[in-house]
């Protein structure tokens, strides 16, 4: 058995050790299962939130895609912390709101807002259809580090089945209160490891990160810059708008921001997250500097570049350690997520049809969801069905797609009505579909505009309908009841 | 006071985004990195910046404060 494969073990078995002493005698209620009670202070609020920018994909994904495209990167780094700027106003009165209601799920917060269960619902199919893609991520990215870390001596699908019990296992037994803690322990890894590798590989192998990037600059001319046309400048600002808006649409950061103790936290939380996401600056320095070390990984072998290079680099106790730190990026995500499906699943879906149950049977309902959902995702995680990549893309634009409905039901008085919400969640839901499985983008939609409209996002396309149709059918449907609002 | 609140806070946006639409080269290096992921950089810490004078301005953190 390798140190390395020792280490992985060994971290795997603390998250779930962790994981279960999270309760410490709490009574496993839905108010403390879901949301902790409502008494997390900053540090936890701040870990559930950060904890959605350092998943299996940025470790994986964010450096292979630095490594596979160079410049689009970037736009990782800016959209998040513009999403914090956001969250200052936006999540006080969602987190004030939810209180007062007793919320639980995203799905809740639309119920209550639009006394509407078919609302409800309709958000909640929309949350599952993006969720179990992203878990399925999570799962691939487990058994992709295990595999590459353990140098193959533990196959991938055994990593999968063994990560897809210790997060069921704890998730049903601590709820997010094991989420939080294991949190605790993921960032701390992670931010050791990530530092780490991002000053060390350019310095060791170029000699510091100017050095490096003026190679790569000779090397690979128009890499580190946005594209003339396709991913330009165009689709920087508007990509980084539209998940800048999407951000906190996922219902699992949604509800999160329920468990916090007091509004404040978020404000406070919008001044440190910012800083915090440039830690992901140094996940791009290790795939810019595997760019010139470890050339030629393609497609989807470019979430490999990490631990290629890595393999290649350290002796197997390190790779241990950052395998270990691997791990972690997978299963807490990972346990926010299935947590988020199962009850919004028990609540929302299952509710409808037992609209008198007691929080204590939705609760015990919800528990029994988690393995349900985590066999789902094991098996597309299994027979990796191409299909799931397609559908994670789709994911981002489906929840940007409550974004309008949302800040609809802030305003004093909110324009939009329960028809008008669920008109246009559904035809920007629609409009995502269509436009994603048919490839399509505004230049081969509309090819005589000019090249800045054409490479914008086409995100944008299906968010303006969402708005169109929600004005309308708001408009339609308000006119109705205007004589006795008037009264 | 709210309403200065709110236009503070569009500058990060203003911040982030123009830099790479106006300037779209490699060179000059931003601590040591290409341009626009330099620029990126700096305007993350200068959103911190921002965020906290909006905070200490923020009547609403005053209120809350109170017991």
């Amino acid at each position: 058995m390798s140190p390395a494969l020792i280490l992985i073990g060994l971290a795997a078995l603390g998250a779930l050790v962790l994981g279960m002493v999270a309760r410490k005698g709490r009574d496993m209620g839905l108010e403390q299962w879901t949301v902790g009670g409502r008494g997390f202070g900053w540090v936890f609020v701040f870990l559930l939130l950060a904890g959605e920018i350092y998943t299996t994909f940025t470790f994986l994904g964010a450096s292979g895609f630095a490594y596979g495209l160079g410049a689009p990167a970037y736009y990782i780094i800016a959209y998040g912390s513009l999403a914090y700027v956001i969250a200052y106003f936006l999540l006080p009165p969602i987190w004030t709101y939810a209180k007062r209601h007793r919320l639980h799920s995203q799905p809740d917060f639309f119920v209550r807002k639009y006394d509407s269960r078919a609302l409800g619902a309709l958000v909640s199919v929309v949350d599952l259809v993006a969720l179990i893609p992203y878990l399925v991520l999570q799962l691939t990215g487990l058994g992709i580090i295990v595999q590459a870390a353990g140098y193959g001596a533990i196959p991938k699908d055994a990593a999968i089945w063994v990560g897809a019990a210790i997060v069921t296992a704890y998730v049903m037994v601590s709820g997010i209160r094991g989420s939080a803690w294991t949190a605790v322990v993921k960032d701390i890894l992670i931010l050791g490891v990530v530092l780490f590798l991002g000053l060390y590989l350019p310095i060791h192998l170029y000699g510091g990160i100017g050095a490096m990037f003026e190679k790569i600059a000779t090397a690979k001319p128009g890499f580190l810059v946005f594209r003339p046309s396709g991913m330009s400048v165009a689709w920087f600002v508007s990509t980084v708008l539209l998940t800048a808006l999407g951000f906190f649409m996922w219902p699992h950061s949604f509800a999160a921001c329920y468990t916090a103790r007091d509004a404040r936290v978020f404000r406070r939380n919008a001044i440190v997250l910012p800083i915090y996401q440039l830690i992901l600056l140094f996940v791009f320095f290790v795939g810019f500097a595997a760019v010139l070390a470890v050339p030629g990984l393609k497609g989807a072998a470019t979430n490999l570049a990490l631990f290629k290079l890595v393999t290649q680099q350290f002796s197997p106790a390190v790779v241990g350690i950052i395998g270990a730190a691997g791990v972690f990026t997978a299963l807490v995500p990972g346990s926010l997520i299935a947590m988020t499906a199962a009850t919004l699943l028990a609540k929302n879906l299952v509710g409808l049809a037992r609209p008198n149950a007691s929080d204590d049977q939705t609760v015990a309902l919800a528990k029994w969801l988690v393995p349900v959902i985590m066999l789902v995702a094991v098996y597309f995680t299994l027979t990796g069905s191409s299909t799931i990549v397609t559908m994670l893309l789709v994911g981002y634009s489906y929840v940007t797609q409550l974004f309008p409905t949302v800040v609809a039901s802030l305003m004093r008085r909110n324009p939009v009505t329960a028809a008008g919400a669920f008109a246009g969640i559904l035809a920007g839901v629609v409009v995502t579909t269509v436009l994603t499985f048919t490839h399509a983008t505004i230049g081969n939609l509309a090819p005589g505009l000019p090249e800045v409209i054409r490479d914008l996002n086409v995100g944008i396309i299906a968010l303006g309908v969402n708005v169109v149709v929600l004005v309308v059918v708001s408009a339609l449907t308000r006119s109705r009841v205007l004589p006795m609002e008037a009264g | 006071m709210r309403t200065l609140i709110r236009w503070l806070a569009l500058i990060p946006f203003v911040g982030m985004l123009i830099g790479p639409v106006v300037h779209n080269h490699v060179h000059p290096l931003i601590l040591g990195m290409p341009f626009p992921l330099g620029w990126i950089t700096v305007w993350v810490v200068l959103t911190a910046i921002v965020m906290a004078i909006v905070y200490a301005l923020d009547p609403t953190n005053r209120e809350e404060d109170a017991p």
